[in-house]
């Protein structure tokens, strides 16, 4: 079954859009730390993403790479520094306004899914819709049916994550991501659990996706073949960008 | 969302059958033991056939007397101490004075029957609410003439005669004598310790000397004050009238205590009396006791239960982590771990409910005390069940709280898949 994605957007509005910044990070520095230790994950970082592009950001294991991503997807708070996203400074946003930044502009690709085992295919794919106010059930039915419809997934909405291979859940976690049609895809290392046929098929519905609907997708990888794919790569040693 | 969350609890519970089913299990059954204490607590107490009005009545039926040398006598009142100090009370609307019953022999043909057997007087009648299958109760002029008249439960009548129906008129010998029966009432539960009998017959025709001045004796005083309000009147005159009692043997005899006490409070004398020496009621040792056992009984299922919760959270880091990713405030997630709990309580609730019906109709229909009919207790079942989801939801919140306030990054990275 071969996934599809329809294209709404035309090229030209992508090619216009390509300067504004949709993610900067300013001087951002990121430090874990415990009663012996102090460990700098990531020592003021300036990057920006602009809106529509495809980066990869590549780097040895412990480099940072994650703790990047899940800083943009403010799912963690740097030590120091700002993020902007979409041109709004988020960094003193509180738990209420982060939630609903996540939930309207960022979708997120996980390389060990993180489905939920207990709810169907569906169930999990209307997950983001569930925390966006004004918005009924037929409605978040629909839209999930859609995204699944984008990754081939249609004839398996009631099926449990445990009844589906590697490749089928990392669709179902895109079409979660894709459900509430954010602006952003943050992906860590989404092929990372998959063989290279499914791993393929996975790239090539991020490419699609970022190609015909414009979404600015940063991908986490260790893969030089996929990270090659993309239009920027980003690369990252010992919490410093080095190109 | 209330429904998802219901799936999701439901699928929950599934998943983890075994702790589920310990869960369930303490919650259900404490439940169940709970309710089955107060069916039988209500059912000595409560207000039931033939004792309705028990919020006017009081009762005497525990003579105190402490003697010089530090003895103690617990008996019940003579007839001639309640008809002397208490039949002339002027506060209570009636006052009956009855014997305690006593198995009595009876013979149906070669058959004996072992009838318990109470004497009364009109009043005994008239204050509590016998519902007659026919015929009547025993009269003022019956105990005045100390006629051989009795009224029987419909248990003895269909014992003794065969039937329930047309036995008034009939004769019943009791202890060889013959009485003519005046009345047929349904059977009242052997734990109404005040009113139950097989047999009741005019306590004129009683074989006891009702004038001897002695104060211990076999009976019991049944007060039925104006109403409700006017109880502590009436205790108050009691209190007074006792103060003039005179000991039957000053010499030996220091002081002597009967109270005018409702049912229960009656028990609680006695049951603390070795704490209290009969000072006080005992209602101030009575109840912390039994309401600190029923608070550490539903403690347990609730410490059960933190327990659970905490781990059954605490493993389901990565579900919380995915959904403050995708959106989820940290108000939504103890939300959704509340609803969970709720209905796992709830669940645990109906699962008691029904066991404590099953264990009530069994223990009502084995007989284990003559008559008993055991029900649940709508009020208490409502209480127990809100303090067991007030536990339930205390019990999943710190732990939904704790969880909700993790950064997504950190609770993601918490568990596995």
């Amino acid at each position: 079954m071969e996934p599809t994605l329809t294209a709404p957007h035309a090229t030209a509005d992508l090619i216009s859009r390509n300067n504004t910044p949709m993610i900067r990070l300013i001087d951002i520095e990121k430090v874990y730390q415990t009663d012996t230790i102090e460990t700098v994950a990531l020592n003021r970082v300036n990057l920006t993403i602009n809106r529509g592009e495809f980066v990869s950001v590549m780097g040895p294991s412990g480099c940072g790479k994650s703790t990047l991503l899940s800083l943009m997807g403010l799912l963690d708070e740097p030590s120091g520094g700002t993020i902007e996203i979409d041109g709004r400074a988020v960094t003193s946003y509180s738990d209420k306004e982060l939630a609903r930044v996540r939930n309207q502009k960022i979708g997120f690709i996980f390389q060990s899914f993180h489905l939920i085992n207990d709810l169907s295919v569906l169930d999990n794919v209307e997950l983001p819709l569930l925390y966006r106010a004004g918005t009924s059930g037929k409605e978040r039915r629909q839209l999930a049916l859609a995204a699944l419809e984008k990754v081939g997934l249609s004839a398996r909405t009631k099926h449990f994550p445990s009844q589906l291979s590697g490749g089928q859940r990392q669709r179902v976690a895109i079409a979660r991501a894709l459900a509430g049609t954010p602006e952003i895809i943050l992906a860590d290392e989404p092929t990372g659990n998959l063989d290279s046929v499914m791993g393929e098929e996975i790239m090539d519905l991020l490419l699609g996706l970022h190609r015909h609907e414009g979404t600015t997708i940063v991908m986490v990888t260790h893969d030089e073949n996929m990270a090659h794919k993309t239009e920027r790569l980003i690369r990252f040693f010992d919490g410093s960008q080095v190109s | 969302m209330l429904l998802s969350y219901l799936k999701l609890a439901w699928k929950v519970l599934l998943r983890r059958k075994f702790f589920t089913f310990i869960s369930l299990f303490g919650i259900s059954f404490t439940l169940m033991v709970l309710l089955v204490v107060v069916a039988f607590f209500d059912h000595a107490f409560g207000a039931h056939y033939p004792e309705t009005r028990i919020d006017r009545m009081v009762f005497a039926q525990f003579l105190h007397v402490k003697f010089k040398d530090g003895g103690n006598m617990n008996t019940p009142p003579s007839y001639h101490l309640l008809d002397k100090y208490v039949r002339p009370l002027r506060t209570p609307e009636r006052v009956a004075i009855a014997s305690n019953f006593h198995a009595t022999p009876s013979y149906v043909g070669n058959r004996k029957l072992d009838l318990d057997l109470r004497y009364t007087d009109a009043n005994f009648w008239q204050i509590l609410d016998f519902h007659f299958l026919e015929g009547k109760a025993i009269q003022e002029a019956d105990v005045k003439a100390a006629a051989r008249v009795a009224v029987i439960n419909q248990a003895t009548a269909r014992q003794y005669f065969g039937t329930d129906h047309g036995v008034v008129g009939r004769t019943i010998a009791v202890n060889q004598l013959g009485y003519r029966v005046t009345g047929v009432v349904e059977d009242v539960p052997a734990m109404r310790l005040a009113s139950y009998a097989d047999v009741w017959v005019p306590i004129t025709t009683s074989p006891d000397d009702l004038q001897k001045t002695d104060l211990n004796g076999d009976y019991l005083g049944i007060i039925l004050a104006k109403s409700a309000e006017d109880v502590p009147a009436v205790q108050a005159e009691f209190e007074q009238a006792m103060k003039r009692v005179p000991l039957t043997d000053p010499k030996t005899m220091d002081h002597l205590d009967l109270h005018a006490d409702k049912l229960f409070t009656a028990f609680a004398r006695q049951l603390t009396s070795p704490l209290t020496e009969y000072k006080s009621d005992g209602m101030e040792y009575l109840v912390p006791i039994l309401g600190g056992l029923a608070l550490l009984f539903m403690l347990l299922p609730a410490l059960n239960l933190v327990n659970i919760n905490v781990s059954r959270i605490m493993e389901r880091s990565s579900e919380i982590g995915v959904r403050k990713a995708f959106g989820a405030t940290g108000g939504k997630l103890v939300g959704q771990f509340l609803v969970e709990n709720i209905f796992l309580t709830l669940l645990g609730g109906v699962v008691g409910l029904v066991l404590a019906y099953i264990a009530l109709q069994v223990i009502s229909g084995a007989q284990l005390l003559a008559y008993a009919h055991f029900e649940l207790n709508g009020r208490i079942f409502a209480w127990a069940l809100l303090v067991t989801v007030f536990f339930g939801v205390l019990s999943g919140v710190y732990p939904a709280f704790k969880m909700s306030r993790l950064h997504p990054a950190q609770a993601l990275k918490g568990s596995g898949k």
